[in-house]
């Protein structure tokens, strides 16, 4: 579509270097990339990188007593307590999480995007009823409604992502409500509508794009948020099931006798930190790239 | 104001009705038959049937829930299918811990947060500050239980200078008390940063200065209590994250508060339990937001006039 007789600001907007160059003038950010690229070269690449299955129980695993062997030899990080290679679970476990981060969050992006922009916009009783029940959501605990949502499903790797968006949508729609909001109130958008344009081409042509920023940080941030959540889940047990191996259930088996092998606890806990670090880390520098209510400040 | 604050209560206590009649809707559907887990394997159906019926779990849903509704009226949450007391009393008895485990935690929180935050503002642009953001970042970046279960390693197997779990005496709090604040001292450090930036830009610190007061009374008198403003009311918002948080580290560290109750009722399907402290903990943060609410009219005299 020709829009040179929009007055939409987006279309005016002045150029500026690629987020990726801006991302790359700091250093944080910078870092926080280099991490989320190692954990995806992690998932991919896992057959690759180790020669152990991930839930193979290996004859030489186990010290002559039964006990996990300690890092070093020929097993890096150690073995578990069922003598399965500890470096290879971590890796087959990074793409548990990323799967989780992807799916989970995207759907609650999905969600929070279609109600925010729905209340936001429409207002009226549609608005009133979506807010109040963000306003429901938000009196939840978020994780013990995971817990008991997860808990009443059978719980799978597809089943914890749905868990988790249910209950991680409601930020993004908090957000998105107030910007479409106070967006639908501007000029341009009253003027497209004096036109005759439908409140799809609006909604998709005029609104939409300016959400994008807001959306692209949120979603690298609730990366974070959800591998977290996905974790801990895991961590108690009503998470992604063993087998199947995931950061948080790594710990969840092996906290027992996380006292006389502390590796089993130190390396993939390190592995959470690392990948919910390194999307904070970009999601925050995407935050002060894209908000310009954030630029000139610190 | 008080017009304000009536529409607010009664807007909370609607939000309260949703969320048992929510938890109660999803609880209702469980897949695990917690009847078939009260009578056990052997149960003919016969006693299936009477436990069934004793309970009320015949009965529509919407009958079941009204009952429930009209006892809550009274302060009645219902009895345990296990423990065949009453969940009041059950919530009662494991509150007080958790509520200390709760104080110990927003004290943490604050005491490392707010000082990271005040000298990182001060030392604004330089390594310190840098690297005072770092670990914040890293502090929201660690899931409770990894935090919990390293302090544990390091601070009570390795050093034994905390007990590895359990609850009684000061010692017991440390541990778990810093597992919860180090995750909001990551938070709490980054707007005390922004809120102090913007508190020593305004005219009035400058004015203070330059009336001849020194660096750190203006600091501690007039920058750091208006800095502060916009942190307090986010301590009310605080308590949905630590409700949550609670279930988590009271496991990891045996802490018998409400989280650790209610993590054993998820486990055994023990359903008026996980009634009773969802719609527990959803009163807290509703009245969590209420009193930041309340909090912000009264310091900043500037919402009030809207």
């Amino acid at each position: 579509m020709a829009n040179s007789t929009s007055i939409d600001p987006i279309v005016t907007a002045r150029k500026e270097p690629g987020i990726l160059v801006q991302i790359a003038r700091r250093k944080l950010a910078l870092f926080g990339l280099f991490l989320v690229l190692l954990t995806v070269f992690a998932a991919v690449f896992a057959p690759w990188l180790t020669s152990f299955e991930p839930n193979e129980q290996m004859f030489d695993g186990l010290s002559i007593h039964g006990a996990p062997m300690p890092p070093g030899g020929a097993f890096l990080l150690g073995t578990d307590l069922l003598g399965r290679d500890l470096l290879t679970r971590i890796l087959y476990g990074a793409r548990t999480s990323l799967i989780i981060g992807v799916a989970a969050n995207g759907l609650a992006l999905l969600i929070g995007t279609i109600v925010g922009v729905t209340a936001g916009y429409f207002r009226g009783w549609i608005g009133s009823v979506l807010m109040r029940l963000t306003d429901l959501m938000m009196a939840f605990p978020a994780l013990l409604l995971a817990i008991c949502l997860a808990a009443i499903f059978q719980p799978s790797l597809w089943i914890v992502a749905l868990v988790i968006a249910i209950v991680y949508w409601v930020q993004t729609a908090r957000v998105l409500y107030a910007e479409t909001a106070s967006l639908a109130e501007r000029e341009f958008i009253a003027a497209e509508r004096t036109l005759g344009a439908s409140h799809i081409r609006i909604l998709v042509k005029h609104i939409l794009p300016h959400l994008v920023p807001t959306i692209i940080v949120w979603g690298t941030l609730g990366i974070s948020t959800t591998v977290l959540l996905e974790a801990t889940l895991s961590f108690l047990g009503v998470g992604v099931q063993p087998p199947t191996p995931s950061w948080g259930n790594i710990i969840f088996e092996n906290q027992t006798y996380f006292q006389a092998a502390p590796w089993l606890v130190f390396f993939p806990g390190l592995a959470i930190v690392t990948l919910a670090l390194a999307f904070n880390l970009v999601g925050d520098a995407l935050r002060e790239i894209l908000d310009p209510t954030q630029r000139g400040r610190d | 104001m008080i017009g304000f604050f009536l529409r607010r209560v009664i807007q909370s206590l609607l939000i309260l009705l949703g969320v048992s009649l929510i938890t109660f809707v999803l609880l209702y559907w469980l897949p695990a038959d917690p009847v078939r887990q009260i009578a056990g394997r052997s149960a003919t159906a016969q006693t299936v049937e009477n436990i069934r019926q004793q309970l009320g779990l015949d009965q529509p849903l919407w009958v079941q829930y009204w009952r429930y509704l009209t006892g809550l009226v009274q302060g009645d949450l219902g009895r345990s299918y296990l423990q065949k007391t009453e969940v009041s009393t059950l919530i009662a008895s494991r509150l007080p811990a958790s509520l200390l485990l709760m104080a110990g935690a927003i004290f943490a929180e604050l005491l490392i947060g707010l000082s990271m935050g005040v000298i990182a503002a001060l030392r604004r642009g330089t390594a310190t500050d840098q690297s005072l953001m770092i670990v914040s970042f890293i502090g929201v970046s660690a899931p409770q239980f990894v935090v919990g279960l390293l302090l544990l390693y390091v601070f009570a197997v390795q050093l034994g200078w905390f007990p590895i779990g359990g609850y009684g005496t000061f010692a017991h709090l440390v541990l778990p008390s810093m597992t919860l604040g180090i995750l909001g001292s990551g938070w709490y450090s980054r707007m005390m940063r922004s809120s102090m930036i913007e508190v020593l830009r305004q005219d009035y610190v400058r004015t203070a200065r330059a009336k001849g007061l020194t660096r750190l009374r203006v600091i501690f008198r007039h920058a750091l209590p208006n800095a502060i403003l916009p942190i307090i009311a986010m301590i009310g918002i605080d308590i949905g994250i630590f409700m949550g948080g609670i279930v988590v580290v009271e496991s990891v560290f045996g802490w018998p508060g409400i989280g650790q109750l209610a993590w054993q009722a998820i486990q055994r399907v023990d359903i008026p339990i996980i009634m009773g402290v969802t719609l527990v903990s959803a009163a807290a943060i509703v009245i969590g937001n209420l009193l930041a609410d309340l909090i912000s009219l009264l310091v900043d005299p500037r919402i009030r006039t809207r």
